[in-house]
This record gives structure tokens, sequence and C-alpha cells, in this order.
């Protein structure tokens, strides 16, 4: 690495070979064994990569050093002189020529662990055969690997009181700590929830909260599965069962478009709990708490077992699959040849079962009326996602997690990381502490999420961001993006202000930052790839490109309809009009639609309506054939993450008789004389590979975007809602998880200081928003936002605000201090 | 015990001399202000630093600690001129200057009575030592409990400051100094030089890895001197006398006077300035014997910290590198003298009860391994000991020693390890009932 090698070798081997230090690097011994390191590099690494495991408890590679623990002492001699005293080796760095002796050469380092462990074990309770850790305890193993059976403790051993509540999901045995401080260094360095602390000191010394506020982090699972001991419980897995007796299965986690792989336990058909797996190009060791404790609406008693048919006396009941399955393609068919079928899926699909539905309505429905999007959508948004996103993947240049990590420059438009995206929030953390990556946020509210990512707000009130995002060009911002290694980061939710999704990427290809869009949910990326969208095919084809058509034609042997298809808000709107005759609905609840009153009508007025879904739901209950399909864990399949990363992974739950949605779809569109092929994950696939990206131009920004479907409200005058979905906050995902609910963040009302003092109102004190559709009432947080806006949680009290107020990011809401009564 | 051969000391000397450098201010009428320190050569040293037309050079101020030989009164005896080279000059970080002075060590008594009897010498040091190492900002962080020496120190700061000592552009030198006197909250950990960093950036005292060393990045993450109270003092005469007139006093390798704390059964326990390498011998000798005639029967030449002597020790100069030599430290010269109706184990344990209450809790052998030894401890001082745990109590310190994050699980395991060196048969006795117990279980009713 450091010099070319003579061209004339030597004809005899290099004898001995000698080891080669590159650049960087010095060279050391490890119990006797010859290494070369990098510089900085810390022994217990050393170690490691020559088979040595040195013990520890505080060390953690994705933490910062402490060397509280004391375990991993070793022997160390530098330029022939012993050091005094034993070195902790997880903190004491590599040098050249130095000499290490670990436990397994030097009577000093062993002796040193076996009193630590001494040490450790005084006040440690015998907890082992009750204890949740018990069998995974890296205590328990060091313990039985190189303790001592005897103890020499004879005196009162310390008690606290246990286990102690820090949280809902939380729970603290302070007996079990050992004091490693993993779990302080995890929410103080990664995520940045600095809730817990030490308290105390000396043998009293114990984790705690402050007395006011719990450990209200979304990333608090991690300190569970980091700590060494069962000091760190979760309220939802304690008592449940051993490690020993569960079965550990890899997965992916189908909560956001993050792609975060976990490990999922198991036993007897059902799963007990959920951990981060390790993959350090996605999710490094982390996930939230939503991704960890969020999968029990699985089981849940409004779980759809049989498929359901509505009868001749309009009640929904138990069929047959034969049964159902002609029902649906008897009906289908006559809708789609009175006035055609659309077809909405939700955004919750894997790649397949996407594919899937894009293939079902071209060619079963013969229509391009499909769309994934729950939300606002835009031919703005189809044509950015057609240019800016679809097919870019890490093999083709796509942006990825590393990519942000190394970024100097980071634009967030249209995106709360920490909310939205939580992994994505991690990492972005880390760029800026570890690599001091500048990060922008255009938005009308500094939160304490941009705070924990040293993130600066570009102000923008809603509706305004088209043209903040314009003006920034010429901006520090511009120049930090037009210098190497920049990122414009856009949310989903920039599709709600018209003109931003332009903006962006005007921003982006004027100043050549690269971009990336950060959908919100765990199909919507890979519903682009799949073709689950009106304006294109699978493969980012577009519908109206004949060459791009002909392709896809000549992959499945069909005709594809070239009309362009409808958006989901048209589609819900010509369903009420009676321009369609049946809807094919997937994994959609109604309240997240743009419109839930006019959805919800739309859905029951449409002639046929066919619903594929694990659980119960209003759109269920308004269907006529009802599918019921396996939930993510039931299933193999594939997510694409936000970097266009494809996740695959395999079924953990099997036996339990439920179908994928494509596998419903393959045998439906038999049942219509169509051949889908896919009836497997791998057919599918194999049939999506075929059809390959689409090398094909693509298509250039409009100018002049068209409005969003979203409903005027009559409000001339108000306050401007700013407005985003928060990570938990109660959607259907994570029902059956109260513990993991208790950790929600407050629901507030954010306005700036003048707007109380306009308003009469005091921080804490209750304000009423409301539109002519409704109003809701809640508590007052006075932040820096500016004075003409206020910000709602994308939900309140469980239900959404396009449910309850009809309003959503951008529109006009009238604020009032709540009477005593409270809202209406 | 032989004296160094290369340095005849003055200690030598058939009388021990007295030199009171320090101390020379105390014993006059209301020493604290500052008109009684102007009158005995007050900031004149800072006068001739920076009252000159040109201000004196900071690098030239180094040097001149460098060429005195003065070692860090704080415990450690680190060459004080050397640590000031330390810091990377034209960094463009602040520097700071933080004083030490959460004198917290047992049988230490200097820093506290120092800051009393004269705050202003501390001040005058403290602006002289800033502008060397190029500090704009000094904090002074004073043991919680010392609120006496807090507020005497605080209304010092502020008499200097109406003086022009301190502020903007002082003496016209161009040069400006804030000093901040910080109130600890009374953690002997605090006196460990990173913790008290922490301490005094408003988070949990606890000790700091290093490297990085303080003065790469120390308060706030920036080059910092951290010193010992009595050091700084140090630094106005130096000044004015001279690094030769400096080493003239106490030995080669530890020049310079020292303040001995005496303290248990010496007829006049107090603070006793004598050159570096007096000998116990002398110093009890000065402080009228010992009390009532009771011959001595072990003393910490240096605070708790420090392994005990034994009389056979008496003659050791007490000066960093003798009393190394001898097995012990010299820590902070604070010498407990006891005499023999002490029980030895009483003692340690005593010590012991400190070193837990004190532990930070950040590692492991100082936080279990103090808790363990207190209870076994009072088991052996009530007399329901066994050998065995003698054994374990040996063991168990020696598993401390050198294991802990920093220094103190080092001193927690000193008292248990000198004396058992000493005195273990003390021990022995209180288990097989030759002596009885010196405690009673009764006692320990509540005992922290």
């Amino acid at each position: 690495m450091t010099s070319t090698l003579p061209a004339a070798t030597s004809p005899a081997p290099q004898d001995p070979p000698g080891l080669v230090v590159p650049e960087g690097h010095v060279k050391l011994t490890i119990d006797g064994v010859e290494l070369t390191a990098p510089k900085g590099e810390l022994l217990i690494r050393s170690a490691e990569r020559i088979g040595t495991a040195i013990p520890r408890f505080c060390d953690h590679p994705l933490l910062e050093p402490v060397g509280a623990c004391r375990q991993c002492l070793v022997e160390v001699e530098m330029g022939g002189r012993p050091m005094p005293k034993p070195q902790a080796a997880c903190t004491q760095t590599v040098a050249d020529g130095m000499v290490v002796r670990t436990q397994l050469t030097s009577p000093v380092a062993e002796k040193a662990q076996r009193s630590n462990l001494e040490f450790l074990l005084l006040n440690h309770p015998l907890d082992c055969p009750v204890c949740d850790k018990g069998g995974e305890c890296p205590l328990q193993n060091q313990v039985m690997a190189n303790g001592s059976g005897h103890s020499r403790m004879v005196d009162t051993k310390r008690t606290f009181t246990k286990p102690l509540a820090i949280s809902t999901q939380i729970l603290l045995d302070r007996e079990r700590c050992v004091l490693c401080q993993r779990c302080t260094r995890f929410s103080d360095q990664i995520a940045g929830d600095r809730f817990i602390d030490l308290l105390e000191r000396g043998s009293s010394q114990q984790i705690g909260i402050a007395t006011d506020q719990p450990f209200q982090s979304y990333f608090s699972g991690n300190t569970i599965q980091i700590c060494p001991v069962g000091a760190l419980t979760s309220a939802a897995y304690r008592f449940r069962s051993r490690p020993f007796d569960l079965v550990s299965t890899p997965g992916v986690c189908e909560h956001c478009a993050g792609g975060c792989a976990i490990r999922v336990d198991w036993r007897r058909g059902e799963v007990t709990r959920r951990m981060a797996a390790d993959d350090p190009q996605v999710n490094e060791e982390w996930n939230c708490d939503k991704g960890r404790f969020a999968f029990t609406y699985v089981g849940l008693d409004d779980r759809l077992t049989k498929p359901l048919v509505r009868n001749a006396d309009g009640v929904l009941a138990e069929a047959s699959w034969t049964e159902a399955m002609s029902a649906a393609a008897a009906g289908l068919a006559t809708a789609r040849d009175s006035a055609g079928v659309g077809v909405l899926t939700g955004g919750r699909l894997t790649v397949t079962d996407a594919y899937a539905y894009a293939k079902f309505a071209r060619l079963a429905l013969r229509t391009n009326d499909i769309d994934f999007r729950t939300r606002a959508g835009s031919a703005e948004e189809d044509t950015f996602l057609a240019r800016h996103v679809v097919g870019n993947t890490p093999e083709t240049g796509g942006v990825t997690y590393t990519d942000l990590e190394q970024a100097k420059t980071i634009l967030l438009v249209g995106l709360e990381p920490e909310e939205e995206a939580g992994i994505l929030f991690l990492r972005l953390r880390k760029s800026w502490r570890q690599h001091g990556s500048r990060i922008y946020s255009v938005g009308a509210v500094k939160t304490r999420g941009l705070t924990k990512l040293g993130g600066i707000l570009v102000p923008a009130v809603p509706g305004a961001e088209p043209g903040v995002v314009a003006g920034l060009a010429d901006s520090p911002v511009g120049e930090g993006l037009r210098a190497a290694h920049a990122v414009l980061l856009v949310g989903e939710r920039a599709a709600e202000v018209p003109g931003l999704l332009t903006a962006a990427a005007q921003l982006a290809e004027s100043t050549g930052a690269r971009i990336a869009w950060v959908p919100r949910r765990a199909g919507d990326r890979g519903a682009v790839e799949a073709g689950a969208l009106g304006s294109l095919l699978p493969g980012g084809r577009p519908v109206d490109g004949p060459a791009a058509r002909a392709e896809v034609e000549k992959s499945w042997g069909a005709s594809v309809p070239d009309r362009p298809g409808r958006n989901t808000g048209e589609i819900l709107a010509a369903a009420a009009a009676g321009e369609l005759a049946g809807l094919v609905v997937a994994g959609v609840s109604i309240e997240d639609l743009p419109d839930p009153t006019a959805a919800a009508k739309a859905l029951a007025g449409v002639g046929f309506l066919v619903s594929l879904e694990i659980r119960r739901s209003a759109v269920t209950d308004l269907a006529d054939v009802v599918f019921p399909v396996a939930a993510s864990v039931e299933k193999d399949g594939a997510y694409r993450n936000w970097e266009g990363r494809d996740r695959p992974y395999d079924a953990t739950i099997t036996g339990k008789g439920t179908l994928a949605d494509a596998r419903v779809l393959d045998t439906l569109g038999v049942e219509m004389d169509v051949d889908l092929y896919t009836q497997t994950v791998k057919a599918a696939t194999a049939d999506l590979q075929r059809l390959g990206a689409f090398t094909g131009p693509r298509p250039t920004l409009a100018e002049v975007p068209d409005r969003p479907t979203r409903p005027a409200v009559e409000e001339p005058r108000g306050f401007l809602l700013a407005t985003w979905r928060m990570n938990l906050d109660g959607g259907s995902l994570q029902d059956g998880e109260p513990y993991l609910a208790g950790t929600a963040r407050a629901e507030v009302a954010r306005i700036s200081a003048v707007a109380a003092a306009a308003l009469d109102l005091t921080d804490g004190s209750s304000v009423t928003v409301s539109t002519a559709r409704g109003a809701l009432t809640l508590p007052v947080e006075i932040s820096p936002v500016a004075d003409e806006v206020v910000w709602l949680p994308g939900r309140v009290a469980g239900a959404s605000l396009a449910s309850t107020i009809g309003a959503g990011h951008g529109d006009r809401v009238h604020l009032a201090a709540a009477t005593t009564k409270g809202g209406s | 015990m032989a004296m160094s051969d290369e340095s005849p000391t003055p200690a030598a000397a058939a009388v021990a001399p007295l030199t009171p450098v320090l101390t020379r201010r105390w014993a006059s009428p209301r020493s604290w202000t500052i008109g009684t320190y102007e009158q005995l050569d007050g900031y004149t040293a800072l006068k001739s630093v920076l009252g000159g037309p040109s201000p004196a050079n900071p690098d030239q101020l180094i040097e001149l600690m460098k060429n005195s030989g003065l070692r860090g009164r704080g415990g450690a005896g680190f060459p004080t001129g050397l640590k000031w080279s330390f810091l990377p000059q034209g960094d463009g970080k602040p520097h700071y200057l933080v004083v030490n002075a959460d004198e917290g060590e047992p049988g230490t008594c200097k820093d506290i009575p120092l800051m009393m009897a004269d705050p202003h010498s501390l001040i005058e040091g403290c602006i002289i030592t800033s502008y060397a190492i190029r500090a704009p900002f000094c904090a002074i962080y004073v043991r919680g409990e010392a609120i006496h020496a807090l507020r005497r120190l605080t209304v010092a700061v502020n008499e200097a400051k109406a003086k022009g000592y301190l502020g903007k552009n002082i003496l016209g030198s161009g040069f400006d100094l804030e000093i901040v006197v910080h109130a600890g909250a009374g953690a002997y950990i605090c006196g460990e030089e990173t913790a008290l960093l922490d301490s005094l950036e408003g988070r949990r005292g606890q000790p700091r890895l290093k490297p990085p060393f303080p003065a790469v990045a120390g308060l706030y993450a920036c080059p910092t001197v951290v010193n010992n109270v009595e050091t700084i003092c140090s630094v106005p005469p130096i000044v004015l006398g001279g690094a030769e007139w400096y080493r003239s006093l106490g030995t080669e390798k530890s020049p310079g006077p020292k303040i001995y704390s005496l303290s248990g059964h010496v007829t006049r326990p107090g603070q006793y300035e004598a050159p570096m390498g007096t000998t116990l011998r002398q110093l009890i000798e000065m402080a009228g014997g010992m009390q009532g005639g009771i011959p001595l029967k072990f003393f910490t030449p240096g605070g708790s910290s420090t392994p005990i002597f034994t009389p056979e020790h008496l003659d050791v100069p007490l000066s960093f590198d003798d009393v190394a030599a001898a097995g012990s430290m010299l820590g902070t010269t604070a010498l407990m003298c006891f005499n023999e109706t002490v029980s030895v184990p009483w003692a340690v344990w005593k010590w012991l009860e400190f070193y837990k209450h004190e532990s930070c809790g950040k590692c492991t052998p100082c936080r279990e391994g103090t808790g363990w030894l207190v209870q076994i401890l009072r088991r052996v001082v009530t007399g329901e000991g066994t050998m065995a745990d003698l054994d374990t109590l040996a063991d168990a310190a020696s598993n401390i020693a050198g294991r802990s994050f920093c220094a103190l699980g080092d001193a927690a395991a000193t008292p248990i390890l000198s004396s058992f060196k000493y005195f273990r048969s003390d021990f022995e006795d209180l288990v097989t009932g030759r002596t009885a117990p010196v405690v009673s279980t009764h006692d320990l009713v509540g005992a922290h």
C-alpha cells in the first residue's frame, strides 16, 4: 500500500514473512502474536481481530469509551518498560512496539479480571432464574466462564426497590445494574435523549431519571438490548419467556422506510419480542421503539382469518376461498366492463405485493388507476418520482446512509427525521456529532429533533417553502450544497406544498447536490419501483411513453392501457361520482386519506369493493369481498427502503395459512383469466427483474405544478397549519402495545409567545383549533414558530387532523382559548 | 535513614528553621485585606510583571518557574513550569487557569488557612500565572464546605478588581483577566483535577478519561492549567526572589518552602512552613513534642492516601523523592501523628469509611470494593472478624489498588495495605480477642 515493491522480486520467498505495516498503522504484539493495527485503535478491538475476546461490560464499539467497568484490564509494556498498572483495553490505544498480555498469558490480567467479577457480584442479586436476561446475559456468561463458584461476600447486599418504571416501557432494576453507563451513553451520544443519568455516588450510585421527566425517548429500547445485565427490561416482555426457548429469525422492520434489520424472537407461532439486528450499512445496531415493540397488532381479536363475502342479505359473512374468489372475480369483471375499477394499495406492501397489484390493475382490470399513496399526491410528485427517485439504488449511485454520515452539508425539506424516519435520524446525528456535517431544515418549527442534529432551521411558513427553497441557491446553504458531499433529503410531505418538490429538485440540479426522497412507509418506495402508480409502470417506465409501455407489454405478453391513471384523490372522487364502478383496496385506513369523509362516502357508494386486509377496518366493513392476507411477519418478501436498497426477508411465522397479497391476486387473476406469475415471491421477483430498470429518458420537471388533492377549507383568516405525523401516534400498527403508547410525545399545539399573548394563552393552557369542519382542543406549548403559524401533531387523540378538522399542512385554522367545557 | 548525598539541605541543621514565605503575612493584623497585603510587598510581583513600560514576556515567566524547580503542591509534585509549558500556544482556543482549592484530603489543612489569612497572595499568583499561560479567565474551585474561605476570597477578588489588578487592561498592560470563585458541593473526588473540571462545567463530578490531558482539553475542552492553591501562592515570591533564591530552600529535587500540616497527638498542631526535606522529628520538635510525652506509633506523611510511616521513618526528609524512596508519598504533607494509644485497625476503619463515602461510583473496584472493605472492617473492629477476613481485606485491597479508574481507588486501598505491612498483628489481636473490640456494635448503628 505504501510503496510498490521492486519489480525484480527475489526468487526465494521472504523468510520470515515479516509483517508489512501499512501507512497509518502500528505494529504490536498481543499474547505473543504480532499484528498491525490502525493508529488510534483500541486494544480491545485489536485483540478481537486476532480472535482474543477480552471480557468487557462498558465497552461498546458504537459508544465512546468510558473505562468504567474495569473488566478488560490487561498488562501493557511500552518500549520494553511495563506500565506500572494494568490498563483497560477498552480505553488504551495501540502504539508501535507495544507488548500486550491479556488474561490468556498474564496472571496479573487474569487476576484483575477475576477479582473485578468478584466486585461486580458482591451486591448482584441471585436473580438469574427469574431474570429476563438469564441465558443471554454477558455478566452471567462471564461468571460461568471465568468466575469463582464461591463468594467471599458474607455481609449484607445492597438492595433497591425494584423494578422501577423509568417510562411506561422501560423497567429499571438497580440491584442488577453494573453501572457500565452503556444506557446513559447511548441516550446521550446516539439518541440525544439524555433522560437517564447517574444519580448519587459511590455504592449508592444508580441510574435514574429526573422526578418530572420519564425516559421519553423513541430509541429507549436499545438500552435494554445493550444492557450487559438484566437491569433494563421491557414492560412488554418482562417474564414472558426465556431466551433459550425462543427461535430467532432475521427480519426487516415494516414500520417505516428506514429498512432496519431486525431479529424476531418467537415461539409457538407467536412473536415474543423483536431486537435490532446488526447491519452496519443501514441501522448499525439500533432501531426505534416502534420497530422494536410494535408487533402485537398481528394477533389482535380483529384479525381476519377467513374470506368474507357480502351475501344476498347485505351481510358480510365468512366464505370459502373459492366462493370469495369467484365472487370477487365476477364483481370486478362486471365493474371493469362498466365504468372501470381503481386500485389503492396503501404503501405498506412488499415489493412483490405492490408489483402484483400493479400488474393486476393493468392486466386484470385493464387500467392505470392505481396509487400507493394514502396522502396528497400530484402530477408534480409523479414527475419528481420518475425523474429523481425511481431506479436510484446504492448500486446505481443513489444516496445511502453512509453517504449521509460522510456528507458535509445536508438540507432537509419536508422531513422531520426523528418523527418520520427514526434510524435516519440517528445516522444524521452521527453525521453531525462525528463528522461535523451541517444540517439545515426548511420548515416552520425548530424542533427538538432538529436541535439534536445540531441543525439550523431555515424558516418557512407553510405554503411558502417553495420560494424559500428556491432562494437558498444564493445563500450559505446553497454554497454548502455546491461543495462536495452535499445531500438534499426530501420528505414525502413536500408533495403537500405545490411547487416544493420542483423547487427542491431545481435546487439540487443547480447546486449539484445529490437528492434523495424519504417516504414514510416501508412499502412506498417499493410501490414506486413496482409501478403501483398511475403514471409509472414497473421499473419506472412512464405510462405515456410508447417505447416504455412496449417493453412492459413484451415482457408481460399482454397489452397495457395507455391512458395515465388517476391518483388516490382522483380515484376516490371518480368512485364517488360513479365514474368508477369498483375499487380494490389494500391496507388503507380511511382516516389517513386527505379527505376521510369523502373517502368513506366514495367507498360506501362504489358499486363493487374488494378489500385485502389483515384486520377488520372501516374499509373491510364496507367491502363486498374481503380477503384476509398475511402480515409482514408471516410472509416472505422485501421492502425497498428510502435508499432504494432491497431489504429481503423470509417469513418468520409460518403455518398460519395466511397468504400474501401477491398470492391472492395471482389466484384472483387466474379467476379473471389473467396470469400474473406472482404466486410466490421468487416467481414475482423474477418476473419483475426480467423487466429491469427503465433506461429511457426521464421526464423533465414541470415549471407550474398543479395543486395537490386536498379540499379547500373555508377559513379566510387565521393561523397557518404546520403538521406532520409523529413517530408514535396510535397508528393501527401500534395497536395492542399500551407500554409503547405510553412513551408517545404529549400532544400539544405549538404557537409563538406573541400569538399566545394575543390569544390570552399561556404555556400549558388549552387552545381550541377549529375550521368549518370541526374543532379540537389541546394544550399550548409556546415554541419558536412564526407568529401566524400553529403546529399540530398529525393525529390528536388517535384521530387524524383530516378526520377531525379537515385540515392539513398549509391550511388556515382558527385558534381560540378553550372554553371551560372544551371544544366541540 | 540516610540523607540524600547530593543535596545538603537546610533541614540538616540541628535546629530546624521556620521559613515563612507563604505564611509570612499570616500573623499580621487583618492580613486578608488588600491594604495589609500591599504594605507587605503585596502585588509588587504583579507590578514587576505587568506594571513596567513593557510587560514581561510570558515565556520568560514559564522559564522562571522551570528554573525555580517549583513542584505542584497538590500532592503529585509535578514540575509547575513544565505543566505550564505544555499548553499549546497560538492554537486559537482560549486558555484557562483553574485553581484546585478543593482541599479535602484527610489531615490536610494548608490551602484553607492560606486562603483565609492571605487570599490576595493567591489572587496575585493567579494573575501572574494566567498572564504566563495567556489565560483570560481563571476559576478558583473552592471546596463547598469552606464557605468562610469562599467568602474571604470573593471579597478579596472584589478588592483586587476595584484596585485595577483584575478586569480589563490590568496595570495598563493590555492584559485582561476575570477570576471566578466557584463553590464545589463537597465531594472529595472533585479534588481530582478532571472531576473538578467536569464539576466546574456543571456536570457530575467524576474523573475523565486521560488522554486528553487538561493541558490539551481541559475546561470546556480548551487548554487548561490546573494548579493547587499553595503552588499558585508560591508564584509571587518566586517572581520577587528569583529562581536561585527559591532553590536555596529545600532539597535539590524538591526546592522551596512547604507548609506542613501537623495534626494528631502533637502538643501544638498546626501549619509549619519549613523547607522541603524537613523531617518529622524536626517538625514534632517545633510543635512542642508529642502530646503528654506518649510516643508516636504511626503517621501519614501526606494525608490518609499515603502509606503510613512508623517511628523508624522519623528522620526521612519530607521531600517528594525522599518520601517516595522510603515507600510512601509526600502527598499534601498532611502529617497525622498517632500515638501509642491509637488502635491501627480503628484508624484504618475510619479512613475506609471516608473512602467509601467519597467513592464517586464510576468504576467497579472502588465503588464495590470500598463498600466491601468497610463491611469487613466493621466486623473486625467490633471483634467479630475472622482470620479469613484479614486475608480477604488484604486481597481485596490489592485488587482495588492499581485497578481503579483514578487514584482514589489506590488511596482507599493504601491504609489497609500499608497498615498490614507494619501492624497486621494489631488486626489479628482483634480477631483472636487478644485485644478488646475498639468499637461496640451498638456504636455502629447508622454508621456511614
